[in-house]
């Protein structure tokens, strides 16, 4: 199997936990895009400084028209979506919240299967909503892997547990697992 | 038989079509929108309108009387609200307009005006700043159904009360329910804020420069837009406004790929408040003169 290209991750309630976990798990050899849905209130940049100092790759939150690099971290801003254009630059919109979130996971997780098909790695973690179980089931679709942190583990269950049940899983895996998957998938 | 070909390509091909087929019977033009966005918004209403494909969408379209009013609609800048971002609003109150103070007369600009949230919002500021009664709001926007939901400016009382904190965040002295009735469910905005704005259609895409403007807002509108007709529009601004006027947009927008950028000062880069330039830089049309 061809390395992805690009990995989408979604989370929730629990978020910074999670993140911090994952990314401080994540090989600094990757190449690929992450990209992170997170719904917070609060200032994204801040998120990504207090992320900065456990993320292995450098962090930081998505620009609009810029392009999204590999072996970065990318973060959608709060209060918008955040979408891929097919030259992979980042676009961000500020249409309807979809289940009642913006940034939604769905929507980046739509986006991105667009842009990268079925090389894309599509992650979801902690959360109390639905958010993002739709876009899994989209990346699954087109051929993409799909990773499911185990309900059971997770700070709010919810959102994985609507991930396994719209769309299923690949991999359903309790969150410190999660890191040293996506580094055999990638470098693989 | 040919070879099949992934949806995604063909969806591609059919998403081309259908703008192409708006441009060409109704005369809007999305050809230069950003891909992703507008993608998505086309997707949406072949949902909403239970159309099995974009090609279905674009034959109603085509052959169903008013069908494209709904189209436009769906097309369209969504719904803002009252002094959004209320950091910006607060640097507008506290450094733009007094500065707008030294002109007799105060032309401002907002373009894609959308339902009208933030044209009543500057009116209530320049109200406060007591300037509204030598100013003159222009508000435009392509899509006439919205501007005339801003031109009754009736929204859902259930808004109101986010509405009142960030006016309160944006400086705002009084209350925000001084400046509306509430009837039901619905406020409605005073008369009297509406008496100095002029509410009319103006496509960003395809009409040209509009006014005089001291000052132009036009706030995640250009997020939709291409590069290419993001710097266009950008230079539309720069031809509108008065040396020295000011340019307020969205609070995650990106000039990095407009070169017209160039003829705009940062007065507030994080709040993206700009200023267009005192002296012609050397790609303006009158640098020359």
């Amino acid at each position: 199997m061809q390395p992805p290209e690009a990995i989408a991750v979604g989370c929730s309630q629990g978020s910074f936990h999670a993140l911090r976990t994952l990314l401080g798990g994540i090989d600094r050899r990757l190449t690929q895009t992450l990209l992170i849905c997170c719904h917070t209130s609060g200032d994204v940049s801040a998120l990504c400084d207090l992320l900065a100092s456990h993320s292995t790759l450098p962090i930081r939150e998505a620009r609009e028209r810029q392009p999204a690099t590999g072996g970065t971290v990318h973060v959608a801003p709060a209060g918008y979506h955040l979408l891929l254009e097919n030259d992979r630059h980042f676009a961000l919109s500020v249409d309807e919240h979809v289940r009642y979130s913006r940034p939604s996971i769905d929507v980046m997780f739509g986006s991105a299967t667009d842009v990268y098909g079925a090389s894309l790695i599509g992650v979801v973690l902690t959360g109390a909503n639905s958010d993002g179980a739709e876009g899994l089931a989209r990346i699954r679709r087109r051929g993409g892997v799909a990773v499911v942190q185990t309900p059971e583990g997770a700070e709010a269950p919810a959102m994985p547990r609507a991930a396994l049940e719209k769309a299923g899983a690949d991999y359903c895996l309790p969150l410190e697992q999660i890191a040293p998957l996506l580094n055999r998938l990638c470098l693989a | 038989m040919p070879a099949p070909l992934p949806d995604i390509e063909l969806e591609r091909i059919e998403v081309d079509l259908f703008v192409s087929a708006l441009k060409r019977r109704f005369g809007f033009d999305f050809s230069e929108y950003a891909p992703a966005s507008l993608t998505r918004r086309v997707r949406q209403m072949m949902h909403v309108h239970h159309c099995d494909s974009i090609t279905a969408l674009t034959a109603r379209m085509l052959h169903e009387g008013d069908f494209v009013n709904e189209v436009v609609q769906g097309l369209s800048v969504p719904v803002s609200e009252m002094f959004r971002d209320p950091p910006v609003f607060r640097t507008l109150r506290e450094q733009v307009l007094p500065l707008l103070a030294s002109y007799p007369r105060i032309n401002v600009w907002q373009a894609g005006c959308a339902s009208g949230q933030e044209v009543y919002s500057l009116a209530i500021l320049l109200q406060e700043a007591g300037l509204y009664e030598r100013s003159h709001i222009f508000a435009t926007d392509f899509n006439a159904a919205a501007l005339k939901r801003a031109q009754e400016g009736i929204y859902p009382a259930k808004d109101a009360q986010l509405w009142s904190r960030n006016y309160i965040e944006a400086g705002g002295s009084q209350s925000l329910s001084s400046y509306y009735s509430a009837r039901y469910d619905f406020i409605r905005l005073h008369e009297r804020l509406r008496q100095n704005i002029t509410f009319t259609n103006h496509n960003l895409v395809t009409d040209k420069v509009f006014c005089e403007a001291h000052l132009v807002l036009c706030r995640n509108v250009l997020i939709y837009f291409s590069n290419e007709l993001q710097n266009r529009t950008l230079a539309l601004f720069r031809d509108s406004l008065v040396r020295g006027g000011y340019l307020c947009l969205g609070l995650r927008e990106s000039l990095d790929f407009a070169p017209a950028a160039a003829d705009f000062t940062a007065i507030d880069a994080s709040l993206r408040l700009y200023r267009r330039k005192l002296h012609p830089a050397s790609g303006e049309p009158d640098a020359a003169a």
